[in-house]
């Protein structure tokens, strides 16, 4: 551990080369974020099945990839039309159902149960075995081979702030962002001013899967999924929201990238195997800290 | 009044057919025991996600940490203790009778009580949490004592541990033996649960959950209640994740100690089935949901955890009272029903 930790600072280039990594992947991570802080700024809900749709999404573009032969890239409007109906039924048939439940640990344990069978039926259709769909379209070589990019990871960087800024232009500007922001402030007065509640609903609901779909697709072009890594990414996507705040969207972006660079850099010292077991740590100890501060002005986090 | 004489009746006449149940049915004792087990495993969750309101996805947390505090002092008390370059997991101690049992019973006390120690330090901080952030916390909890667990080598790291083996010269069976351990321990849960529920911080905790604030304006100290209840249930989740690891034998971090797709998800799903927020709806559930899986999912041929998935948001979504919750219903409708009769009269 200290021998890595000397690398790091005897080799700064090795630490650029860790950040950049982060903050190319992180825009990923705030892509599935925003979508998580959608649902839960909008419909006051939290999704545990995010994760899922993130690896759902990949699995897509994995089947188009080899079973018919689609470039990966190209198949990211296709994810995310198929996971944008996917998310719409999903709200239809369980989250609607919930949604006027005094009791919000109702959904909270809907969206587990989804998240489990999610989990377990792409075991049963994909298989166990970790899958990649890399288009292999080489790599920028830097500074004489001191940092080296590969090529996917700077498009999918580009393509998720496509998308980031559509999604922004489209809350900003339209009617149906404006109905959505209305609905998030005060959903009643929103109805009696005639926006269909419902409606809005279930497009956020399904906007945030195909958020996670198009995550997911550009996940698997750069690493690999499994279909029981889906958790790492939810508790990413909340590490982000709760660092940033619900709507701020900002925020979102920037804390994305400084947790995936964090997350390069912690999990280069202290071994790719507590990866994961950093980012729980680090999610459960920033919420007791968060709560702790709370308690002093006596007040809860909620 | 007449249905609660024969709920007793039944129970009084149950109790002894239970105590020779081995005896007459010694290909099912296994089963049974793990009955007993799910019981408390369900009562346990239910102490603070039924009665206080609060879901918890953490408390496989302490599961674990009796399953493994259990396994290091019965490895340690007789032994020397490790070498250095041993490799753990292939560690297996060979324990005299009593060495075995004075172990097994100091082991599961101390695994209670370092789990309560757990909950008091961790839940002063994660308590003061309420809705969502209480959720992820706990679901995080959990996921966090997994991958710690699997990265300490004192505990055998990701390739777990054994327990020792039960000695041979004991009248009792290991099975048999097991089998008592865990229907005492499902009865004194039950026991103390049902006194618990019946005192002051019984209602206090039900206060918690119909209104917080109220409850804390009326005087309460919220944080203090419901961190207490969960060390309560801590104690007794933690002395039975001791003779699980006993039972199975091995100890795996992911899979067994710290198992959030099977046991973590079971204890829910049985409170809920059953009925969460009552005392005996955690009993039915665990009975119901774990016979029902031995009886049926050898049929679903690894379809048994979709089928799990499925069940939890069915029941979520259709029946999110429980057994006992609709029975409950379905009294108060018919008495309903019978005082209008009354009235028309």
């Amino acid at each position: 551990m200290i021998t890595y930790l000397k690398i790091l600072i005897e080799s700064p280039e090795f630490l650029a080369q860790l950040l950049i990594n982060g903050f190319l992947i992180g825009a990923i991570f705030a892509l599935i974020a925003y979508g998580l802080a959608l649902i839960w700024g909008v419909m006051d809900i939290i999704n545990f099945a995010q994760g899922e749709l993130v690896i759902f999404g990949g699995y897509i573009t994995y089947t188009l990839f080899y079973q018919f032969g689609i470039h990966p890239i190209l198949t990211i409007p296709i994810v995310a039309v198929v996971l944008y109906a996917y998310g719409w039924a999903i709200y239809k048939t369980i989250i609607y159902r919930l949604l006027g439940q005094k009791d919000i640990f109702i959904t909270i344990l809907a969206t587990f149960g989804i998240a489990i069978l999610m989990q377990q039926l792409m075991q049963a259709i994909f298989g166990p075995d970790v899958v990649t769909a890399n288009p292999e379209l080489g790599m920028q070589v830097l500074f004489d081979g001191k940092i080296i990019i590969a090529n996917i990871q700077i498009i999918s960087f580009l393509i998720s702030l496509c998308v980031g800024t559509i999604l922004f232009i489209v809350m900003r500007y339209s009617r149906f962002g404006q109905a959505i922001r209305a609905t998030s402030q005060n959903s009643r007065a929103a109805r009696i001013l005639g926006i269909d509640i419902d409606k809005v609903y279930a497009n956020t609901f399904a906007i945030n899967a195909a958020l996670c779909g198009i995550g997911g697709s550009l996940v698997v072009m750069i690493w690999t999924i499994h279909p029981f890594i889906g958790l790492v990414y939810t508790f990413r996507s909340f590490m982000i929201v709760i660092l940033a705040g619900l709507g701020n969207f900002a925020g979102i972006i920037f804390a994305g990238m400084g947790v995936s660079a964090l997350e390069n850099v912690v999990g280069f010292i202290i071994g790719a195997e507590f990866q994961a077991a950093f980012i729980f740590c680090l999610l459960v100890i920033i919420l007791i800290v968060r709560s702790a501060r709370a308690r002093k002005k006596r007040e809860y986090i909620a | 009044m007449t249905t609660k004489i024969k709920l007793n009746n039944l129970i009084w006449l149950g109790l002894p057919i239970i105590v020779v149940a081995p005896l007459l049915l010694p290909g099912y004792t296994t089963l049974m025991t793990y009955i007993w087990v799910m019981i408390v495993l369900a009562l346990t969750w239910d102490m603070l996600g039924g009665q206080t309101g609060y879901t918890s996805f953490g408390n496989i947390t302490f599961f674990g940490v009796g399953m493994y505090v259990c396994a290091v002092i019965q490895r340690d008390m007789f032994t020397s203790g490790i070498d250095r370059f041993e490799r753990v997991s292939e560690i297996v101690v060979s324990l005299s009778a009593s060495e075995y049992f004075i172990s097994l019973g100091t082991g599961a006390l101390a695994g209670g009580v370092v789990a309560v120690l757990l909950a008091v330090i961790l839940g002063s901080g994660i308590l003061g949490m309420r809705g969502h952030y209480f959720a992820i916390c706990t679901l995080g909890l959990g996921h966090a004592a997994a991958e710690i667990a699997s990265g300490i080598d004192y505990i055998g790291a990701g390739s777990g541990m054994v327990t020792p083996i039960y000695p041979e010269d004991v009248v009792l069976g290991k099975e048999i033996f097991y089998f008592y351990v865990f229907f005492l321990l499902a009865l004194v849960t039950f026991v103390v649960f049902k006194k618990i529920y019946k005192s002051q911080f019984g209602l206090a905790l039900n206060a918690i959950r119909d209104n917080e604030n109220k409850a804390e304006s009326m005087g309460i100290h919220t944080t203090q209640y419901k961190v207490a209840g969960w060390s309560i249930s801590a104690f007794f989740l933690a002395i039975a994740g001791a003779g699980v690891g006993n039972v199975i034998g091995f100890i795996d971090p992911v899979e067994i100690a710290f198992a959030g797709p099977t046991f973590g998800v079971w204890m829910i799903v049985m409170a809920i089935l059953g009925g969460k927020g009552t005392l005996w709806g955690p009993v039915v559930g665990a009975c119901v949901l774990y016979l029902s899986k031995e009886v049926f999912w050898t049929y679903l041929l690894g379809w048994d955890k979709v089928a799990l998935g499925l069940m939890i948001v069915v029941i979520v979504v259709y029946f999110p009272k429980g057994i006992f919750g609709w029975v409950e219903e379905r009294k108060q409708f018919n008495k309903l029903i019978m005082s209008q009769k009354g009235d028309g009269q």
